[in-house]
């Protein structure tokens, strides 16, 4: 990505109001999905559906897609200390 | 380069301020330039490490024979807890990065001042609130804290005393850390001077830019933890209390995942500072660059990973016990890494041993010790035994004391002609150095050998075959007192009465030595542009010139 | 590289400089403490979920899924109309930029009216933290609730902030202090809108939706 096209990169109104249409859309299935009863899954399946709805957040709303690259990685690193952080805990509790 | 001789008539930033009022106390404590925000951290930091320092000097002569000499053991449980809280939150944490952060990263990266001057500023204030409230605990009705600074549930949930407010002043004092870890970090990506490529920057830099990044990882856990304990005190909201569901050991990982963390925010500048002062007296490039600067990225990554190695007895499963402990011994690596390549620039320099020098001498030493010791308090079998007991509390006084203490006044003596453009008595300060290291030996030594006895921490009292040993400890804790008033004495009369330092009294080259002693406000009058490697000394040569 | 040489450029010849990518950058370390602040949370709720499955599910019944859609689309919808308002101030439209934050300031405080009455219905029902009969059930439905109060209230406590800070920054634009070719404050706000969104996107699913 050339650095002039990052600085003056704007979303049209369009890509904002599609995204917009489908987090809404996925708002709808995992309210349905919620009421069909799928045991363990459930949890399983809401979670999934968060994460695509928090992709398309970060990616077009919170323009991260089009930012400098280093924000990126930033994201990543935070992800990846919070999923350890979990991943360690647990290492307790599940083997309690 | 070419700025030396060029500045030598120009005004420093004492007598060029950046705000309306141009002198008094206006000028400071409104003023966003880095170099006085850290020398406003500095005097702050001074005042609370005398205070801490005091309290240990008392606890000591509780300590000095068996039974009650001095206080009851309430007042002695307050006071190794105030003694833990002000040195870990008001003096050791923010020591280091604050001081020495604030005043030389701009310096060493070519800027003219940090990304967020006026967060910068405001994160100052920030930490004087947090202070100020550590403090109205301590004389507000309920009376002051008694828990430890672990803060652990379920007695914070139920002890009396100004437990949320001590613990809110924690989370203002990590606020005020997470905003300099963000300024820090967009500095260190913005703000490099021309030519300054991530491996032209000095170390001190890298191990402030890693220290940043745990800053802002780690401190928001502990800030949520302690407004869920703040809550669960105020609104009796069940989240840890045990009679509640609550699981006290989950709040011990929430705690320790912050606060295992925060060991290296408190150490790893100070092996910056290790790495600065190193090659400057040894005259030699830093041997393993790379090595040094990704050791200590490797550190703050590993160094999140094995907090549960503070919970080895209080119940967890064991899955987690010896993953914890596997985790803990890999700590050791980029640490290693980082002591041999020092040791290894200094083998055939020509070394010039002056005091800062000295003090790092003394770090090298008294850290391996503490260093060394952490892995046996990191081995399961043996910190079964050795928990909680003096083992533990010489463990991290020669870490801490040994290591970031060390380094902090290793520091003071390394850049104080560049602070203030004056030196001080080096024939004092190598005395200070000396005694230092005698004094902190008898202070401190005895204490693993009474925790390999089975003296726990934490108690007034004692049983009498401790006594001999305990005698030596508060004398040790005497002479500790003498040294360090001395090693003050010296400075302060530096700053007073002191004669003018030359601007480069060591033949340093990293970027804060090519600009005037002390620095002219915007602290270059052109941003120069790095052509060599950090320590690379024949450019010492042209900076003489010039 | 490239950029950090043009900003150096610009700090050597201008001493008050402007570095939107560094502003920005500093906005973006924020949001990751904000991360990590709502994660420790979320710890906490996995760890008790994990301990209490059953219980979580009981309380999770007395939750009303309706109020929790509404306010998802009310604050999915909000994020849309930050996210126009900046674009509309980018292609200098500024009048629409300036309904578009209006549109986002009322639909946060419609949140906050549903949030009042959920909280609301909630302590007349006698389910408040300390009450008789919150403490008569189950240790894991106490938790629940423990958290449900925490995690939540937190949420709305930074949808506070930001209607505190959209109103700031709309009186700016309305001002003419942030204008389209300097739009850097305005998309740090938008973007700590978008995060106050994104945590409610687990929210959601995590308090509202255990059938």
């Amino acid at each position: 990505m050339a650095h002039t096209e990052k600085k003056h990169h704007i979303t049209p109104y369009s890509t904002y109001i599609i995204v917009w249409l489908a987090l809404v859309i996925f708002t709808s299935i995992t309210v349905t999905v919620a009421g069909i009863s799928l045991g363990t899954y459930t949890l399983l399946v809401a979670l999934f559906i968060a994460a695509i709805k928090s992709a398309l957040v970060i990616n077009i709303f919170m323009h991260i897609k089009f930012d400098e690259s280093i924000f990126k990685v930033f994201l990543i690193l935070s992800g990846t200390t919070l999923f350890v952080i979990f991943l360690l805990t647990f290492f307790d509790f599940l083997y309690r | 380069m070419t700025n030396s001789s060029a500045v030598l008539n120009q005004k420093s930033f004492y007598e060029e301020g950046n705000t309306k009022a141009k002198s008094g106390l206006a000028a400071w404590i409104f003023s966003t330039d880095h170099k006085r925000i850290g020398l406003m951290y500095l005097s702050a930091i001074a005042i609370f490490f005398s205070v801490a320092a005091i309290i240990g000097i008392f606890m000591r002569l509780e300590l000095i024979s068996t039974g009650k000499d001095l206080m009851d053991a309430q007042t002695y449980n307050t006071l190794f807890t105030l003694h833990g809280v002000i040195m870990i939150f008001l003096f050791i944490i923010p020591g280091i990065p604050a001081v020495f952060g604030n005043f030389f990263l701009p310096l060493q990266l070519g800027a003219r001042d940090v990304s967020f001057p006026r967060l910068n500023l405001f994160s100052f204030w920030i930490y004087i609130t947090g202070a100020i409230l550590v403090l109205l605990s301590l004389v507000l009705p309920g009376g002051p804290i008694d828990t430890g600074w672990t803060f652990y549930i379920p007695y914070s949930v139920r002890s009396g005393t100004n437990i949320s407010l001590a613990i809110f002043a924690a989370f203002v004092l990590g606020f005020s850390s997470i905003l300099t870890g963000i300024n820090f970090i967009t500095t260190v990506h913005r703000l490099r001077a021309p030519g300054m490529s991530w491996f032209k920057m000095p170390l001190f830099v890298w191990a402030t830019y890693a220290t940043a990044w745990i800053q802002i990882i780690a401190t928001p856990v502990i800030a949520i933890t302690i407004v869920l304990v703040i809550i669960e005190r105020l609104f009796g909201v069940g989240i840890f209390d045990p009679s509640l569901g609550g699981d006290p050991i989950l709040y011990q990982h929430l705690f320790w995942i912050y606060s295992h963390p925060a060991v290296y925010i408190m150490i790893l500048p100070a092996m910056g500072v290790v790495s600065e002062i190193i090659p400057t007296f040894a005259r030699r490039t830093i041997f393993g660059y790379k090595a040094i600067a990704i050791s200590s990225l490797a550190i703050a990554f590993v160094g999140y990973l094995v907090w549960a190695h503070h919970m080895f007895t209080s119940g967890m499963s064991d899955t987690a016990r010896w993953i914890f402990s596997l985790l803990t011994f890999l700590v050791a690596l980029p640490s290693g890494v980082k002591v041999f390549n020092w040791v290894a620039t200094m083998y055939k320099g020509s070394i010039d041993p002056k005091p800062p020098f000295l003090w790092v001498m003394n770090f090298i030493f008294l850290f391996s010790i503490g260093g060394l010791t952490g892995l046996v308090l990191g081995s399961l079998v043996t910190d079964v035994h050795l928990h909680d007991t003096y083992f533990v509390v010489a463990h991290f006084h020669y870490v801490m004391f040994g290591g970031t203490g060390t380094i902090f006044f290793a520091a003071l003596y390394y850049w104080f002609p560049k602070i203030f453009g004056k030196m001080y008595n080096i024939k004092t300060a190598n005395i200070g150095v000396a005694l230092f290291f005698v004094a902190f030996n008898l202070l401190y030594f005895p204490k693993f050998i009474l925790g390999y006895m089975g003296m726990p921490r934490r108690y007034y009292d004692f049983l009498p075959e401790f006594e001999s040993l305990q005698f030596v400890s508060t004398v040790g804790s005497w002479l500790m007192l003498i040294t360090l008033i001395l090693i003050i004495w010296n400075l302060m009369h530096g700053i007073l009465r002191g004669r003018k330092s030359e601007s480069n009294p060591w033949g340093g080259v990293t970027l804060e030595w090519h600009t005037s002693s002390p620095p002219p406000l915007e602290n270059f009058k052109v941003i120069p542009e790095v052509k060599h490697e950090p320590y690379d000394f024949s450019q010492l040569e042209d900076m003489k010139n010039d | 590289m490239t950029d950090s040489n043009h900003i150096i450029e610009s700090a050597a010849d201008n001493h008050i400089h402007r570095d939107d990518i560094g502003a920005k950058m500093g906005m973006w370390l924020f949001l990751f403490t904000e991360i990590l602040l709502f994660g420790g949370l979320f710890l906490v709720y996995a760890v008790y979920r994990f301990q209490y499955p059953d219980q979580f599910h009981i309380a999770g019944m007395d939750l009303s899924t309706a109020i929790g859609t509404i306010n998802t689309i009310i604050l999915l919808t909000s994020s849309l109309t930050v996210a126009l308002s900046i674009t509309a101030l980018q292609k200098q439209n500024k009048s629409l930029s300036i309904i578009m934050l209006s549109l986002t300031i009322s639909l946060a405080i419609l949140f906050m009216i549903n949030k009042y009455f959920e909280w609301s219905g909630k302590f007349s029902a006698g389910i408040y933290p300390g009450s008789e009969d919150l403490l008569s059930r189950h240790n894991g439905e106490i938790l629940f609730f423990g958290l449900y109060f925490v995690m939540t209230g937190l949420h709305a406590l930074h949808v506070l902030v930001g209607i505190v800070l959209l109103s700031i920054i709309l009186g700016m634009v309305v001002n003419k202090k942030i204008t389209y070719d300097y739009t850097v404050k305005l998309e740090n706000s938008g973007l700590y809108w978008h995060l106050v969104d994104l945590i409610w996107i687990f929210l959601f699913p995590l308090f509202y939706l255990i059938q």
